[in-house]
C-alpha cells in the first residue's frame, strides 16, 4: 500500500532530532527505514512525523578505542561489513552481517535501525548479546549506556524511553585467539531465520572451553541468551558427544512459538541444531 | 500535507522535484519524472524490481522516501541503456533467454550491473547471493545466473 500521511523533518544535529522527537509522541526516527518503511507500507504504524537521521554528521563513525569497537547508529551494513576495523576486531560480527536480508537491504539498513526495532531474529541482537555489548542511547535527559541485555523486553519492544535514540553499539574487540561460530537457516536465502545461533569461547591451555557465550536467533519473543547449553561446555575439551549435550539443551530452553512457519517443537529442534553447528564450526570438528 | 522541494540528480541530470513526504521515490520516477522502467512489484522490499542505484549502490527505491534522494545521485535503469546498442547484461540476458515477463528484469540488471562494476570477478555464487533479494517468478534462476556470469567479460574489459 501506499504509506500513510506524516510530515518529514531531517535535523542536522542529534539535539534538534530529540527535541523533534519529544515534542510529538507520535513521532518516529528514520534510520535506514529497511524496517520501518515496510511498516508503514503494511499500515502497521501511522507515525504523525518521520525524522530522518541521515543528515546528523558524526552519527555512522565506526572506531576503536581502549579494546572497544564503536559502531555509529546510523552505520550501514554494508560499511559495517566492509570496514577494516570490523575485519580485524570483530570478524563474528562481520560473519553475521552476510546473513542480514539482502544486498540491496544491506546497503541501506543501519545498526541503529536494526537495534532499535528489536526484530527477535535480528542477527546483530543475538551478536550483541553474546558479546556482552553495551548500546549508547541518548535522550531529553541526557545520555545513558545499557547493557545488551537489559535492552530488549520482548518483541519489537526495547527499553529506549520516548524521545530516546540508540546512538552507537559498542562490542568488546575480540581476542584474536577466541573461537566462535554463527549458524542460521532461514527457508530462502535473506529471509528472516527460523533459527539461528551465535557462539564464542576461549579455550584454557589445557585445551578445555573457558567462558563459553551462546546467544539464540528467533528462539524465543526477543533475542536470547542460552545459558543452558553455556553450562553443559565450561571446563569440558571440545568433542562431539559434548557439543550433542550443549545442543539439546539449547533446544529444552528455547521457547519458541508456534506460528505459519513452523510449529514450536520444529522450532526448537531447529534451534538445538544451529546451536551445534555453530558449535561445530567453532570447534574446527565436522558433522557427520 | 505540503510537498518538499528537493533537488537531486537523476541519470546524470540535475532534476528538481515537489514530492509529498509519504512519496516513495519508485513513485516519484515513475509518476513525476516518467521514468517507468523501475517496477514497483510489492512496494514493500520484498521483491527488488524497485532496485536503483544510490550513489552508486544498489537500493530498493520503494524503500526510500523520494524526499530523502535531496543532494545524491540516482541512475535507473534508462540510465543503464544506450540508445545506440545493447549493454553488456542487455545482450546477455537476450542471448541466455533470462527474462519472460520481463517484470523483474530492470531490477535485476541494475542489481547485476551493481555488483559486477564492483567485482568484475564474481562467481556464480556470490552472483546467487547478490540477486536473492530480486524474486523472479517465471523463469527461474538458472538462466538470470548464467547471463550475469557471460556479461563478467565486458566488466572485466572495462576494469583492465
Amino acid at each position: 500500500m501506499k504509506l500513510p500521511d506524516f510530515t518529514y523533518a531531517a535535523p542536522t544535529d542529534l539535539r534538534g532530532a530529540i527535541s523533534l522527537l519529544a515534542a510529538d509522541p507520535a513521532a518516529r526516527a528514520l534510520a535506514g527505514g529497511q524496517s520501518l518503511i515496510p511498516v508503514l507500507a503494511f499500515r502497521l504504524g501511522a507515525p504523525s512525523m518521520l525524522v530522518d537521521l541521515s543528515n546528523i554528521a558524526d552519527l555512522d563513525k565506526i572506531e576503536v578505542n581502549n579494546a572497544r569497537l564503536r559502531i555509529g547508529a546510523m552505520a550501514r551494513w554494508a560499511a559495517v561489513a566492509e570496514s577494516p576495523l570490523v575485519h580485524t576486531h570483530h570478524p563474528l560480527l562481520r560473519a553475521a552481517i552476510s546473513h542480514v536480508a539482502h544486498y540491496q537491504v544491506r546497503n541501506r539498513g543501519t545498526i541503529g535501525g536494526s537495534l532499535a526495532h528489536a526484530d527477535p531474529a535480528a542477527e546483530l541482537a543475538a551478536v550483541a548479546l553474546a558479546c556482552d555489548a553495551t548500546i549508547i542511547a541518548q535522550g531529553p535527559q541526557g545520555q545513558r549506556r545499557i547493557a545488551v541485555a537489559d535492552f530488549f523486553c520482548g518483541a519489537l519492544t526495547t527499553a529506549l524511553t520516548p524521545a530516546e535514540l540508540v546512538i552507537a553499539l559498542e562490542l568488546p574487540c575480540m581476542p584474536t585467539d577466541l573461537r566462535w561460530g554463527f549458524a542460521e537457516f532461514a527457508r530462502r536465502r535473506g529471509d528472516f531465520a527460523l533459527a539461528g545461533a551465535v557462539v564464542h569461547f576461549s579455550l584454557d591451555a589445557a585445551g578445555a572451553i573457558i567462558n563459553p557465550h551462546i546467544a539464540g536467533i528467533g528462539a524465543s519473543d526477543r533475542p536470547r541468551r542460552l545459558t543452558a547449553p553455556e553450562t553443559v561446555l565450561a571446563g569440558q575439551a571440545p568433542s562431539l558427544a559434548i557439543l550433542r549435550a550443549a545442543a539439546d539443551v539449547a533446544t529444552a530452553e528455547t521457547d519458541a512459538a508456534d506460528d505459519l512457519h513452523g510449529s514450536a517443537a520444529y522450532r526448537r529442534s531447529l534451534a538445538g541444531t544451529m546451536v551445534l553447528r555453530a558449535l561445530a564450526d567453532a570447534c574446527a570438528i565436522t558433522l557427520p | 500535507m505540503p510537498t518538499l522541494p528537493i533537488d537531486c540528480t537523476v541519470n546524470g541530470a540535475a532534476t528538481h522535484l515537489d514530492v509529498a513526504p509519504r512519496t516513495i521515490l519508485a513513485d516519484a520516477l515513475r509518476q513525476d519524472l516518467g521514468l517507468t522502467g523501475t517496477h514497483v512489484g510489492c512496494a514493500h522490499g520484498s521483491c527488488g524490481a524497485c532496485t536503483i542505484l544510490l550513489d552508486g549502490a544498489a537500493v530498493r527505491s520503494c524503500l526510500m522516501l523520494a524526499v530523502q534522494a535531496a543532494g545524491h545521485a540516482i541512475t535507473t535503469i534508462e540510465g543503464l541503456s544506450n540508445p545506440d546498442a545493447l549493454t553488456p547484461l542487455q545482450a546477455a540476458f537476450r542471448k541466455h533467454g533470462a527474462l519472460q515477463c520481463g517484470f523483474c528484469t530492470p531490477g535485476m540488471i541494475v542489481t547485476a550491473h551493481a555488483l559486477l562494476s564492483a567485482n568484475p570477478d564474481a562467481d556464480a555464487d556470490t552472483i546467487r547471493d547478490m540477486l536473492s533479494g530480486n524474486l523472479c517468478r517465471c523463469t527461474g534462476y538458472i538462466s538470470i545466473i548464467e547471463a550475469v556470469l557471460d556479461a563478467r567479460a565486458a566488466y572485466q574489459e572495462a576494469r583492465a
